[in-house]
């Protein structure tokens, strides 16, 4: 099948304003007759159930926890951005919409961008008119700060909650319509077969995951909005639950995958402690604008620390090696996610790494303490202050900026990092990829929407700060409710869709198959034996860096911990009943696969672009040397994959990328 | 360390439950309490037993759906966090401890540590909203400015994580501290005026049908709230309902 990404003629500025005044609209006391699944309650399913079900159609909501209240959108916590120049710094829908395609390094598909752009300043009014407490100025206004990568001030935020504060906006909006019968919300179900009818998408098989029961529910559409899959390489800093299931469903029922190999890892997170470890906490990015980043220039000091028989704070300022500042002077500590990720990783594959699994750098707050605290101490016009006087006025000023942040450090290190340097260390954040969309927002499946972090569209290679939490809102309440409109005005004379079809029998035994051959296998491993394993491989060889033939060789480890998965495994317990285990073991089966297809995707795309680093392209010589290189010329496209059985047998499609109206450049941080 | 764990298992909400011994070696004290379970449930497993059920996903204290009643406090000794942010510094090796679910009536357990909170959705959808069109055409954000005070104070209430620990503390399983918050975060801001009367009225007759007890000031679900949500909020819920019963 052609790919066809349905971006309407015209000039940018103007296709979706054309776009919504040509649709076909379905009138309200037919949207009474038609059904829409959404599987997912975060930002992008929470948004988009609530909306629809105030336009009328009736909803069925599904997620895999007790609450929507608790999708994993509620760990946001920088902030999201729009365009609405409130601090006069020059924001526009351009700047928003070009910063976004530059900082996805020239990935994404410039239509749907420029519509993120231009709705974004209607998803703050919203959310302020729902009561969402963003952080506000004396005046009572709302206040704004700044996210790596930009110049201007645009990201909107509530404390370090503003992922929660988001969630709880659409979630309260969610239980108005739920209160109204609009939405019938299915907490603790999980959505594990999409079912097709007659080409269209039609329903889901779901298991409640409180009785064991599977449960046939059916819809004139389905909408996955099931979040992100960094949890292929078992540590990241998703929830333990975030998994690929509902999307990788999809995909195998015909909807094609994008760019998987497209994931943000994030530089500052709290390093992996232990093989027992099971997540990775994220520490706000913001605490990048006043740490700085080092290791020690030598290695007897790198030994002497991880023995400790040094302290970092008995090194030196010459004793340091503040590298990002060294090889990014015009950037220093600011460099994009993706630029400082690596740039930690190398030094700590070179051996530099400070704690004991050599993978941690340190984040120093100690020259922020001094430039504050002097500042301070001329504020309030002490003279000759001490060192300590400085740094006890610096501190609290660098405690009212992150404070949280640093408990929360504590808690988890016991060190305090007003005393001594963070560390911290790279981890697997945030998938780019996803199934691909057209620009109504649908899959290859006719009916078959999906939204938020589950799709690949609007990020390309290496999404920005902020971006994130903006496209789930804007594809929930504000581009989803249109398009899918234009979509079910067909279905208005449909009625309901029969449960008891064929194609439901067929899906449904699919499911309760692989559910008893789970039960029955006489294996002897664990589900998370299998996961961490494949982990490592992703880590190590699918990770920050790659090459053709550690992707080769990940491919083939991949599908040998896969066979040896569905040979060995064991899951105790009962299918009629709550059953983590078993939840668990049909997550990693579809991650097993997932990841392979990952590994291929990056072996195929032989350019650096964003996250993805091909060490065999790299910048040979020049200022650039050793950065990464992308190819435009051959590599701008989205890699779409059609499921074919094996992932190793899935076939590439590819959408040609255009830039109208955006110049192509090279990336510096130089 | 070396731990004994007392842990309450039960099949389903209708079987017996009971608590059961587990020996668990090796803990590091760098693990966090759930992390401890894991090692726990790999345990089990690997032996052919059934693991422990307990609720958790984002093990980054905010998600709230961690819950668990350790040597009798809900999340466990420390202050502050909840049971993914606790470690295992704050126990000793040879130490005995005690695993149970929230208890509380309104709160049926499902499975071992995990319990049915329901209500609070019920609560919620009984008001705990602003009946504002998803349409996006609603007025621009900064015609409706808030001082700064009443955002903050807003965004404290609006902190609440729904982990239901105020509930489980509390010696009447009273659910005020909660509801308090919710009402609260609306009652502060311009936003939720025109309905604050309905709404009060609503999510405290909702809390009543669930099953929740009275409160009678004893502070405990303060003591133990993850986030900080103070008792104020009660008060403010107590005068915004006796003010609304007022009008009528
Ligand atoms: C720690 C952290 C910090 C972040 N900080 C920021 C930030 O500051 N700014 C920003 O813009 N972005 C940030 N992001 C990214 C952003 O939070 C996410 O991309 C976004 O919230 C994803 O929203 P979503 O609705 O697509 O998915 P989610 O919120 O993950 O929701 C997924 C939903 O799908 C359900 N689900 C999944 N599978 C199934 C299934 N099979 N059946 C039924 N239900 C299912 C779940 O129950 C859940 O309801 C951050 C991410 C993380 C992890
Ligand atoms: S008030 Fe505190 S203890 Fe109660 S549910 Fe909210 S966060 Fe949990
Ligand atoms: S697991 Fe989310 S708060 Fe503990």
């Amino acid at each position: 099948m052609a790919l066809d990404s349905r971006v309407p003629k015209g000039p940018i500025k103007d296709k979706w304003t054309d776009y919504k005044n040509h649709i076909d609209l379905v009138n309200p006391a037919n949207k009474r007759h038609i059904d829409v699944i959404v599987v997912g309650t975060g930002l992008a399913g929470g948004s988009a159930a609530a909306t629809l079900a105030e336009l009328g159609y009736n909803v069925k909501a599904f997620a895999y926890q007790d609450s929507p209240r608790r999708a994993h959108s509620i760990a946001a916590q920088g902030g999201i951005n729009a365009a609405k120049n409130y601090q006069g710094d020059g924001d526009s829908t351009y700047r928003l919409f070009y910063d976004t395609v530059k900082g996805g390094d020239y990935r994404s598909r410039e239509a749907n961008v420029y519509r993120l752009a231009e709705v974004s300043a209607n998803i703050i009014d919203q959310c302020v008119a729902q009561g969402v407490p963003f952080a506000r100025d004396y005046g009572g206004l709302l206040d704004n700060r700044s996210f790596g990568g930009v110049l201007v001030s645009r990201t909107f935020y509530a404390k370090g909650q503003t992922g929660q504060q988001l969630l709880l906006g659409a979630y309260s909006a969610m239980n108005r319509q739920i209160a109204r019968g609009k939405i019938e919300m299915f907490n603790r179900h999980e959505m594990l077969d999409v079912v097709v009818v007659d080409g269209k998408a039609r329903g889901i098989i779901a298991r409640n995951l409180v009785t064991g029961e599977i449960e046939r529910h059916s819809a004139h559409a389905v909408v996955v909005g099931s979040g992100g899959y960094g949890n292929v390489y078992f540590l990241s800093t998703n929830a333990m639950g975030s998994n690929a299931t509902a999307a990788w469903k999809i995909h195998k029922k015909g909807a094609y995958f994008a760019n998987p190999c497209y994931t943000q890892i994030h530089p500052t997170c709290i390093p992996r402690s232990g093989d027992y470890q099971s997540k990775l906490t994220l520490m706000s990015e913001s605490l990048r604008n006043d740490g700085r980043i080092w290791v020690p220039k030598n290695m007897e000091d790198v030994l002497a620390i991880r023995e400790g028989r040094k302290k970092p704070t008995d090194l030196s300022e010459d004793e340091r090696d503040y590298y990002l500042e060294r090889r990014y002077p015009a950037f220093g500590n600011l460099v994009p996610r993706d630029v400082a990720s690596r740039a930690a990783k190398e030094r700590c594959d070179a051996g530099y790494g400070v704690n004991a699994t050599g993978e941690a750098v340190y984040l120093d707050f100690a020259s922020a303490f001094e430039r504050y605290g002097k500042e301070q101490a001329k504020i309030h016009n002490i003279e000759n202050p001490s060192p300590a006087k400085i740094k006890e006025l610096g501190q609290a000023i660098v405690e009212a900026k992150y404070g949280n942040l640093f408990q929360m450090y504590e808690k988890i290190i016991d060190q305090n990092p007003y005393e001594t340097p963070m560390m911290i260390y790279p981890a697997v954040h945030y998938t780019m990829g996803g199934v691909w969309v057209d620009y109504n927002l649908m899959t290859t499946i006719p009916g078959c929407y999906c939204i938020g972090e589950a799709n690949f569209s609007d990020h390309g290679a290496n999404r920005l700060g902020a971006s994130a939490l903006m496209q789930g809102l804007a594809d929930g309440y504000f581009v989803l409710p249109y398009t899918i409109g234009d979509y079910l005005s067909a279905d208005i004379r449909t009625g309901k869709i029969p449960t008891d079809s064929k194609e439901f029998d067929d899906a449904e035994k699919e499911v309760t198959d692989r559910i008893n051959f789970f039960m029955n296998n006489k294996g002897t491993k664990s589900v998370d034996y299998f996961h961490k394993k494949l982990g490592k491989v992703m880590w190590d060889k699918v990770g920050m860096s790659r090459n053709a033939q550690g992707l080769t060789e990940a491919m083939s480890e991949i599908k040998a911990i896969r066979e040896e998965f569905w040979k060995d495994i064991y899951i105790p317990g009962t299918a009629d009943e709550m059953n983590p285990e078993l939840e668990k073991a049909g997550r990693v089966a579809d991650f097993l696969e997932l990841g392979e297809l990952f590994a291929k995707d990056a072996l195929m795309r032989e350019e650096s672009c964003g996250g993805h680093f091909r060490e065999e392209s790299a910048e040979l010589d020049g200022p650039q040397k050793g950065e990464a290189k992308r190819n435009d010329e051959d590599f701008a496209f989205v890699a779409a994959w059609e499921y074919k059985g094996e992932p190793a047998d899935a076939v590439l499609h590819k959408e040609e990328l255009e830039f109208k109206d955006i110049e192509l450049k090279q990336r510096s941080y130089k | 360390m070396n731990l004994t764990l007392k842990i309450w298992r039960q099949k389903d909400s209708k079987a017996k439950g009971q608590m059961v011994d587990y020996k668990v070696t090796e803990i590091s004290e760098h693990m966090s309490f759930l992390e401890m379970m894991d090692v726990l449930n790999e345990q089990l497993v690997n032996s052919g037993e059934e693991p422990v059920a307990f609720d958790h996903d984002c093990r980054e204290g905010i998600c709230g759906m961690c819950s668990m009643y350790i040597n009798g406090e809900a999340h466990g000794p420390d202050r502050g966090i909840t049971t993914c942010q606790l470690h295992m510094r704050m126990f000793n090796d040879g130490d005995t401890i005690t695993i149970e679910p929230f208890r509380a009536a309104a709160f049926p357990v499902i499975k071992d540590l995990v319990v049915d909170r329901m209500a609070f959705e019920r609560i919620q959808q009984a008001g705990g909203y602003i009946s504002v069109n998803t349409s996006g055409n609603t007025q621009d954000a900064n015609n409706i400015p808030i001082s700064k005070h009443a955002a903050d104070e807003a965004m404290d209430a609006a902190t609440c994580i729904g982990c239901g620990a105020c509930v489980a503390s509390c010696k009447n399983s009273s659910a005020m501290l909660f509801v308090g918050a919710k009402v609260s975060q609306y009652a502060l801001l311009p936003q939720g005026q025109v309905e604050a009367a309905d709404r009060v009225q609503n999510m405290v007759a909702q809390m009543d049908l669930e099953g929740f007890g009275n409160c009678t000031n004893t502070g405990a679900c303060e003591v133990e709230c993850p986030k900080g949500i103070s008792l104020e909020n009660i008060a403010r819920m107590n005068r915004e309902y006796l003010s609304a019963t007022l009008k009528g």
